[in-house]
Parts: structure tokens; C-alpha cells; sequence
């Protein structure tokens, strides 16, 4: 994937609650094609930037543009038509437990789409298999497991053929195999469908076994403090923290 | 049209051309479907294929799906390579498509199982109260593992914070009591007995009733919701393996709090009765002050006013158990919060309805 289209730029980005600034002026572009991972250590803001990434947070001033539109001075319609093209999938599948997993993959479709009723289903059907989950559609969230749950999640989010998916520390409670089953699963949809993908997390294989393009947020400098190709990074990098980051601490340990 | 087909010698050929996005034609689909039933080879052409979307990935992936079926053989290298991608990723099957869910009882099944759990949530319900009167006669003897600024953040929250809606509604009350009384006494010159159908009203029971009521909403859900939130979030386990017990910690400081306020509430809702039954009596049925608080207070009894706190005393109790009762016994995701919460409320609200009519008959054969 060489096309350098910009698909999100975020210029002099400045994030905080309250009174409490955690980063300072970032500015980073994530390119279309590209698997971006947001890396840091706990409490270092990802979630927050995530979170001023899909319109949660207000951020205290800079740029945030999706495809070419400023995210921040974007009126409500814009805001909509913007995050039509986004499909999210947070923690834990958040997914709507009154509903069943073909319900929760329609919803999207019902609200911005006007195919017919046996189409969405088709589509449901699709988007659950795509996700290896098919024949689970008359379940509820709360008859299926956690790595199920992100699964049918990440189904939910790719229901309107996004542009861009975001994911939120995706390995988060699985074990290593569904890890490892949903990092393949992000890949072969990044390669077949070009979708954009946004990556927070701190799970190291992941790290290395997708991100194609990544930032290291400080939360001590408020800024960030390595960016590119994770696997060079930790070849090049001179950033202590983030060497550290990098090896599980384990230069320093041996 | 971006989607042609026709069938020579039991090959179906499909020609997809042009942009192929939000194809909605289902009976173009279904015409499609039959033919491909019939044939032995389906050829797929798209090499005029320009945008596409997943509507295009949802016909691809049914005539796969039904080619496999029928071991008809099909031919998709026309196709581009990251859309066969995304078609075989959809048909590879990692695991065994599970059994549908049966949801269907039958009505036979489903009485029993009614009968059985309102069997254990009444057995639940008194283990419970067994449980808190264990955690009483601990604080008793000083043993309860209670924080006291949880107790004194459940005092405020269940005693000053709640004066103010308390005492608006039993006004009204009192106000509305007058009216309605003062209708019926009017037709035959007696309106003054309107003082003494408020206060008795008031003090014997309404004033209870009222403070219940407004607690059981106010309080009881909201204990239902913090708890249940808690078992949620696994805070109730947590503790349960700490070795603390559950109704000292969470349970005992709410309730001692309610058993506390609701009795002082009573008396506040009987006075704000009285006051509002006042405000009509004075100002709308020309019913002198002094003659109105002179009837008031003959016909203000001890035995009524302290029937009415004892009734208080029993709702705070009720409204607390079912409120700690059912946030406990949460279930896990984002419904059961809310079931929990009105659960509370409604069988509070039941509960000292039931109490309310065992009390006034006992206290009709003690003639109190």
C-alpha cells in the first residue's frame, strides 16, 4: 500500500479533561490503506485521542481531519455524515445486550440505508460470516463468548462498508489464539477491503504482526515521542521510554 | 444495469460491469439465483468492474454458498483479487455453525418455572432479611464491618436531601385531601371538619404512605441501581472473597439510615399535610386560623400520630430490603440494572401496600 493519501490529519492536536492537559500540540496523518497503531503505556491518553477521534471529546483546539473535512468545525449533519463512514469497535463489543447479533448488525443499515428488509438480512448474514461468526445471528450478547463479542462488534462496525475502523486495545481480554485469530481478521479485511484502521493498544505481538504505521504517546512530555513503521522503530528508536516500551523493559532487565 | 446473466449449455455466465454500489433488485436476484440453480458451471465476468461495495459481496457470497451446496463448480478469477478474498474469507468456516437457539417454552413449562422462581425469591427474600438482622445484632455488639462515612453518606443522601420533595408532595397531599373533603363536608355546612379529616388523614397513615412512596422511588431504585451496578462490576465479588459480608458493607448502612430518616420524614410529611390542608382551609373555604388550628389540634391524637411514625418506621425497612435485595441479586449486562431498579420500587411500593392493610386490621382488633 503506497498510496500516501491522507485519510486523518491531525494538526497541533491539544487534549485534555477539566483543567488537566494530556497532550500537548501532536500532530500526526494516518495514511488511506494504512493498519495505524496508537501505542502507549496505561493512562498515556490513547483512549483519550481515540475518543477526540470519533467526535466523544471536545479537544481544547487543533485540527482533526477525516478525508479532507475538519472534524472539530464540522456542523452536526457533517459530523453524521463523517462517522457514516467510521465503524468503531470498543472494548468490550458494546454491543446492544437487548438485541440480537443480526438486530444489532442492522441497526446501522436501517438508519442510513434504504435496502430492503430481506437485503440487510443478506448483509448481516455476510458481514457475521465475514467475522467467522455465521449462523449466530438470532443470538444475544449474552450467550456468546468475549472474543465472539468482538467479533460480532467488529461485524457491527464494518456494517456500512466504512472507510476507516477504529479499534480500541482489541486484544483486551482475549487469549493469545483469539488474539491472534482477530489480528489475521484485521489484516485480510485491511488487504481485501483497503479500510483505513485505527489500532489503540499495548499488546506488543499485535504491535508487530499488523501496525504498518505507529505513535508513541508520553504522557511525561505530552507529546509523542517515536512514530513510524513499528518494527523498524524498534530498530531505530533512541527514545529510552519507548525502547523500553518496545522490549517489555527487558533490555534494562538483562 | 451492472449485472447481466444469461445460460448456454448449463453454464451460467454473469456479467458484471459498470460501478456496482447499493444493488437492491431482489427480483433480478432471485432470477439469478434460479437460473444459477439450474446450471453445472457458473463463470463469473467483471472485467469492466469499477467501484463495489458489500451488496455486490452478498450475491457473490449466496451463489458460492449455493455452488458448494449443490457442487456446482464456479469460476470467480474474473473477479479483482481483494474482492475473491473477501468472499472466501466469508465462506471460510472456522467452526461448526451452532444449533438455533430455542426460546419457546411451552406454557406448561413456563408456569412451573414462574411458580418455582417466585418460590425462591421468596425463600431469597427472607434469608435475606435473616442476613441483615445478623449484620444488625452485629453492629449491635460493635462487629459489623460498616464504614461510618458510608452510613453517614446514606443518612444524608436518604435524610436532608429528601426533605424537600418530601415536604412538596405531602402539601399537596394535604392540599388536595382539604379540597376533596371540603366538597363533600360544604353540602351540609360542616367544611370546619375539613381540619380534622386532614390531620387524622395525615398523621394516621397518608403522611407514611406519602414519605414511602417518595423514598421507594427516590431511594429504593436508586440503592437497587448502585448495587446492581456493583455486582456488575464485580465490586459484590470482591468483597465476598475479602471474607467481608455483603449486608454489613453495603447493606446494613443503607438500611440503618432509612430506618432512621423514615420515621422523621413521616413526621415532617404529616406537618406539611396539615399545613396544606391549612393553606385550603384559611384561604379558600373562609375558615377562620384560629378555628382551624383549634380543631387540628382537638382531634390530633398521640395513638394516631405514633401509628403513622411506626408505619414510616416499617416502610424504611421494606423500601431498603427490596431496594439491597434485588440490586444484589443483579444479573450482568445493561438490562438487568434497570429490571433490578424497577423491581424495587414496585415490590417496595406492593410490600407497603400489603403491610400497610395486615397492620390496620391487627390494629382494628386491638382497637388502637
Amino acid at each position: 500500500m503506497s498510496r500516501q493519501q491522507p485519510e486523518i490529519e491531525v494538526k497541533n492536536l491539544t487534549l485534555g479533561y477539566g483543567n488537566f492537559t494530556l497532550m500537548k500540540d501532536i500532530s500526526f496523518q494516518v495514511n488511506k490503506g494504512d493498519i495505524f497503531i496508537i501505542m502507549g503505556a496505561s493512562g498515556g491518553g490513547k483512549s483519550t485521542l481515540l475518543k477526540a477521534l470519533t467526535g466523544l471529546l471536545e479537544p481544547f483546539g487543533g485540527q482533526i481531519r477525516v478525508g479532507g473535512t475538519d472534524f472539530t468545525k464540522a456542523s452536526p449533519q457533517q459530523r453524521n455524515q463523517i462517522m457514516q463512514r467510521c465503524g468503531i469497535l470498543y472494548q468490550s463489543g458494546a454491543l446492544f445486550s437487548s438485541m440480537t447479533l443480526a438486530e444489532n448488525i442492522a441497526l446501522p443499515l436501517q438508519r442510513y440505508t434504504a435496502y430492503s428488509s430481506k437485503l440487510i438480512s443478506e448483509l448481516v448474514s455476510l458481514k457475521l460470516a465475514l467475522v467467522g461468526l455465521s449462523g449466530f445471528e438470532d443470538y444475544y450478547p449474552s450467550e456468546i463468548s468475549g472474543g465472539m463479542k468482538k467479533r460480532a462488534g467488529l461485524a457491527r462496525a464494518l456494517a456500512l462498508d466504512p472507510e476507516i475502523v477504529y479499534f480500541d486495545e482489541p486484544s483486551a481480554g482475549l487469549d493469545p489464539i483469539s488474539s491472534k485469530l482477530l489480528d489475521d481478521l484485521i489484516l485480510d479485511l485491511n488487504q481485501s477491503l483497503g479500510t483505513t484502521i485505527v489500532i489503540v493498544t499495548h499488546e506488543l505481538d499485535s504491535i508487530f504482526a499488523i501496525g504498518s504505521n505507529s505513535i508513541f504517546l508520553d504522557a511525561d512530555t505530552k507529546g509523542i515521542s517515536g512514530r513510524g513503521n513499528p518494527k523498524e522503530l524498534l530498530k531505530t528508536t533512541k527514545n529510552p521510554k519507548l525502547r523500553e516500551f518496545l522490549t517489555r523493559g527487558g533490555e534494562k532487565n538483562a | 444495469m451492472p449485472l447481466t446473466f444469461n445460460i448456454t449449455k448449463q453454464t451460467l455466465e454473469l456479467n458484471i460491469s459498470g460501478n456496482f454500489s447499493g444493488y437492491d433488485n431482489e427480483a433480478e436476484k432471485t432470477a439469478l439465483f434460479n437460473a444459477a440453480a439450474k446450471a453445472q458451471n457458473i463463470l463469473v465476468k467483471a472485467s469492466g468492474l469499477g467501484h463495489w461495495d458489500s451488496t455486490l459481496v452478498v450475491i457473490l457470497y449466496e451463489l458460492a454458498k449455493r455452488a458448494g451446496k449443490q457442487k456446482t463448480s464456479y469460476d470467480f478469477s474474473s473477479l479483482p483479487e481483494n474482492l475473491r478474498r473477501l468472499v472466501s474469507l466469508a465462506l471460510k468456516v472456522d467452526r461448526n455453525p451452532p444449533s438455533p437457539p430455542n426460546r419457546a417454552t411451552p406454557w406448561l413449562e413456563a408456569l412451573g418455572g414462574w411458580g418455582l422462581n417466585t418460590y425462591t425469591g421468596f425463600v431469597g427474600g427472607i434469608k435475606f432479611l435473616g442476613r441483615l438482622l445478623n449484620s444488625i445484632g452485629r453492629f449491635l455488639t460493635g462487629k459489623a464491618v460498616m464504614r461510618p462515612v458510608d452510613f453517614l453518606f446514606a443518612l444524608e443522601d436518604c435524610g436532608y436531601r429528601a426533605v424537600a420533595i418530601v415536604s412538596l408532595v405531602s402539601f399537596m397531599v394535604g392540599l388536595i385531601l382539604a379540597f376533596v373533603g371540603a366538597i363533600q363536608l360544604q353540602t351540609f355546612g360542616a367544611q370546619i371538619y375539613v381540619a380534622s379529616l386532614v390531620t387524622i388523614g395525615m398523621t394516621r397513615i397518608m403522611g407514611a404512605i406519602m414519605a414511602g412512596i417518595i423514598m421507594a422511588g427516590r431511594t429504593g431504585a436508586s440503592y437497587a441501581a448502585a448495587i446492581g451496578t456493583m455486582q456488575v462490576n464485580e465490586e459484590v465479588d470482591a468483597l465476598k472473597t475479602m471474607g467481608v459480608p455483603v449486608t454489613d458493607f453495603l447493606v446494613l448502612p443503607r438500611t440503618l439510615s432509612l430506618l432512621i430518616t423514615m420515621p422523621v420524614l413521616t413526621v415532617l410529611a404529616d406537618f406539611m399535610g396539615i399545613f396544606g390542608g391549612l393553606f385550603v382551609g384559611t384561604v379558600m373555604l373562609d375558615i377562620s386560623l384560629q378555628e382551624y388550628i383549634k380543631y387540628s389540634v382537638d382531634t390530633f391524637g398521640m395513638t394516631n400520630f405514633l401509628v403513622g411514625v411506626f408505619h414510616g418506621f416499617l416502610y424504611g425497612l421494606i423500601i431498603s430490603l427490596c431496594g439491597c435485595y434485588y440490586g444484589i441479586n443483579c444479573g450482568r449486562n445493561a438490562d438487568s440494572v434497570g429490571m433490578a431498579a424497577t423491581k424495587a420500587v414496585v415490590s417496595a411500593i406492593v410490600w407497603m401496600i400489603v403491610v400497610t392493610g395486615i397492620l390496620t386490621f391487627i390494629f382494628k382488633v386491638l382497637e388502637i
